[in-house]
C-alpha cells in the first residue's frame, strides 16, 4: 500500500506556475476568445470567414471601427463590434496580431 | 482501473509514513491531485471548457471530461438532416483531437455527485475526486407534462429529435414515409427551451422538403407561446412568403397530451390529428443538476455567479449552457454555452491560483437558422457584465437580426459550424 501511494504522488514545488503574463493580457486573450466560434481558435479559421490572427493591429481596428460605425459592408459584424467598447476592441486587435 | 478519491487518497496517504516528507501538492495518476478540474458533459458548454482550460491552463490543470457518448453530434445544423441536404456524419465529430490535447476522457456517466467530498461518481462504480466540477448536462425533457409519452414505446412512434442522432434519423423517415397530401405537426413548449429558433426553423426545413417532394402537404406550428419566440417578423415573413399556403402557425397552442395511435396532439382547446407529429417537449436543467440540488429557480434551472459560472447553492461546481438560468435575453444555445465554457475556464484558472477571476466577463451570441438548403436568417447579441445587477447584459443598439433571408450567410452559417466544432473538439 505505502509503496503504491509513493508510486501515484508526485512532488510539486512550483508555487505559481498558471500566469501566463499579466492581468491585461489574459483580458485580451478572453475578449479575443469570445471571437473564436466564428473566426475560429486564436483566430485560425477553418471555414470562409476570414482568420484574424497575425493580421495587422491597425489593419483589424480600422475594419472593425468601420464595422462599428456601419461603413463597411456586413451581415453581422455591424451587430457585434457594436457590442465592444473601442479599447476592448483595441486589446483584441493587438492580441490577434500577436498569433502566429 | 478503479480510482482512488480524495478522501480515500488523502486518508491513506496520511497513514502512509511517507507522506509528511513528501507535503505539497499531490497529483494523481488517474487525474485526481490539486488542480484535477472534472467536467461534465462533452457538448458545447463543457468540451470548450475542457479544451480552454488545458489551453489556457497548461500543465498545471488536469482535466477530465466525463461524456456518455462516443461521438459528439451536433444539434445546430441537424435540421438539414430533416430537410434533407445533410447527413449524420456530416454534423458529427469524435473527441479524439481533445484527447490529443491532453484532456483526460472517459465514456461514462455520472451518477451521483458529493459535494461535500468534492467527488463524483459513475456508473460503471469508478468515483474520483475534484478540486472544481464544470457540469454542462444539458437539458431533461418533462414527459411528465405530455403523459402518454412516459411510456418509452411510445416515444419511438413520436419523436421529439431535440437531441441530434437516431430520432433526427427517424424522423426524416418518417417525412419520406408520408403520403404527399399528409400533415407533418410540430409543437414548441413555453419558452425557455433548448434552442429557440428550433422548432421554426424545423418547419422550414419540413416545408422545404414537401415543396420538392410531396408539395400537396401540410406543415403545421403548434406553439404554446402566444408568438413566435425567435426572430418572429422574419419567420413570419418567410413562412408567408416562402411557404405560403404550406406552413400554417397557430400561437396559444399548449400541448396537454398526445394520442399515439392516431398521431394526434390534445391542445388546450382543441386536437389536431397529424400524420407525422413531432413533440418538442417542455424541459429544464438535467437530472444530475436537480439531484446535486443545483436547480434554484421554478423547479427548472440553476442560477449562477456570471464571474465565473459557479453554482449560486454549490461552491466549487461550475454550471454551463442550457441547464443555466439564463440572463435576460440569453438564448439557450450552443454558441452560448461555448461563450459560458471560456468564462468558466478562464475563471477556475484564476481561482486554482488564488487569484480573483476576471471582473469583465463578455459573451456574444448567434443562432444561425437555414430556412431551406441554402438560405439563412441570424440573430445575434453581445453580453456585457454589469457589476451592480451582477449580470450579463445585452449592450444597447448591439447586436440585431438579418435583414432577409439569404444565401450569404448560408455559407457564413456553416463556416460557423467548422470553427466552433473546432473550437470546442480541437
Ligand atoms: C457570428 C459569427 C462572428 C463572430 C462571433 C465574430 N465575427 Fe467577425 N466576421 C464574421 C463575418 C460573417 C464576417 C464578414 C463580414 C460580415 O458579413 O459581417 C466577419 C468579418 C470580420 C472582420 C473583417 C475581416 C476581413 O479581413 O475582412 C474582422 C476584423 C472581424 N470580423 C473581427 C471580429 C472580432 C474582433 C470578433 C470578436 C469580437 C468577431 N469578428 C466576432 C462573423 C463573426
Amino acid at each position: 500500500m505505502k509503496l503504491f501511494f509513493a508510486l501515484l504522488l508526485c512532488v510539486s514545488v512550483a508555487p505559481n506556475v498558471f500566469a501566463h503574463g499579466s492581468g491585461s493580457d489574459r483580458l485580451a486573450r478572453n475578449l479575443a476568445a469570445t471571437c473564436a466560434n466564428c473566426h475560429g481558435t486564436e483566430g485560425h479559421s477553418v471555414g470562409k470567414v476570414a482568420a484574424l490572427a497575425g493580421k495587422p493591429a491597425q489593419d483589424t481596428i480600422g475594419k472593425l471601427t468601420e464595422f462599428k460605425e456601419g461603413k463597411r459592408p456586413a451581415t453581422i459584424m455591424h451587430q457585434i463590434a457594436k457590442g465592444f467598447t473601442d479599447e476592448q476592441l483595441r486589446l483584441i486587435a493587438d492580441y490577434f496580431a500577436a498569433q502566429k | 482501473m478503479r480510482t482512488v478519491n480524495r478522501r480515500d487518497f488523502l486518508k491513506a496517504a496520511a497513514a502512509s509514513a511517507g507522506f509528511a516528507a513528501l507535503g505539497g501538492c499531490a497529483s494523481m495518476e488517474a487525474g485526481g491531485g490539486k488542480n484535477h478540474v472534472v467536467v461534465i458533459g462533452g457538448g458545447f458548454g463543457g468540451a470548450t471548457a475542457a479544451r480552454y482550460l488545458k489551453h489556457w491552463g497548461g500543465a498545471n490543470v488536469n482535466v477530465t471530461l466525463i461524456e456518455r457518448d462516443q461521438e459528439f453530434v451536433s444539434c445546430p445544423l441537424s435540421n438539414l438532416i430533416i430537410g434533407g441536404s445533410k447527413s449524420l456524419p456530416d454534423i458529427t465529430r469524435g473527441y479524439a483531437s481533445l484527447a490529443k490535447e491532453r484532456v483526460r476522457i472517459v465514456h461514462d456517466e455520472v451518477v451521483a455527485i458529493d459535494a461535500e467530498k468534492r467527488t463524483v461518481k459513475l456508473a460503471s462504480g469508478q468515483s474520483m475526486g475534484y478540486e472544481r466540477l464544470v457540469m454542462s448536462p444539458g437539458v431533461e425533457f418533462q414527459w411528465d407534462q405530455v403523459p402518454a409519452l412516459q411510456d418509452a414505446a411510445a416515444r419511438e412512434q413520436i419523436l421529439h429529435a431535440w437531441k441530434a442522432g437516431p430520432q433526427t434519423l427517424t424522423l426524416r423517415k418518417q417525412l419520406e414515409a408520408m403520403p404527399d397530401g399528409g400533415v407533418f405537426a410540430i409543437t414548441i413548449p413555453l419558452a425557455p427551451y433548448r434552442c429557440p429558433p428550433g422548432p421554426y426553423e424545423r418547419a422550414c426545413q419540413a416545408a422545404h422538403y414537401f415543396k420538392q417532394a410531396k408539395p400537396k402537404s401540410k406543415v403545421l406550428v403548434l406553439d404554446a407561446n402566444d408568438k413566435i419566440v425567435s426572430k418572429p417578423a422574419l419567420f413570419d415573413k418567410i413562412f408567408k412568403e416562402m411557404y405560403g399556403g404550406m406552413i400554417e402557425y397557430r400561437p396559444n397552442s399548449r400541448l396537454m397530451d398526445v394520442d399515439v395511435a392516431t398521431r394526434t396532439a390534445k391542445l388546450e382547446f382543441d386536437d389536431v390529428k397529424a400524420d407525422v407529429l413531432n413533440v418538442v417537449p417542455p424541459q429544464r436543467a438535467a437530472d444530475i443538476a436537480k439531484n446535486t440540488g443545483l436547480i434554484t429557480t421554478n423547479n427548472k434551472w440553476c442560477d449562477v455567479d456570471w464571474l465565473t459560472m459557479e453554482s449560486k447553492v454549490q461552491p466549487r461546481i461550475h454550471i454551463l449552457g442550457d441547464a443555466v438560468l439564463a440572463a435576460p435575453a440569453m438564448p439557450k444555445s450552443g454558441h452560448m454555452a461555448n461563450q459560458h465554457g471560456k468564462i468558466a475556464a478562464a475563471a477556475i484558472i484564476e481561482l486554482l491560483d488564488g487569484r480573483a477571476p476576471n471582473s469583465t466577463p463578455v459573451a456574444v451570441n448567434t443562432c444561425y437558422s437555414f430556412v431551406d438548403d441554402k438560405k439563412v436568417i441570424h440573430v445575434s447579441s453581445v453580453h456585457q457584465y454589469n457589476a451592480e445587477k451582477k449580470l450579463l447584459e445585452t449592450v444597447k443598439d448591439s447586436g440585431g437580426l438579418s435583414k432577409e433571408a439569404n444565401e450569404l450567410e448560408g455559407e457564413y452559417a456553416l463556416s460557423w459550424a467548422q470553427n466552433i466544432w473546432a473550437d470546442m473538439l480541437g
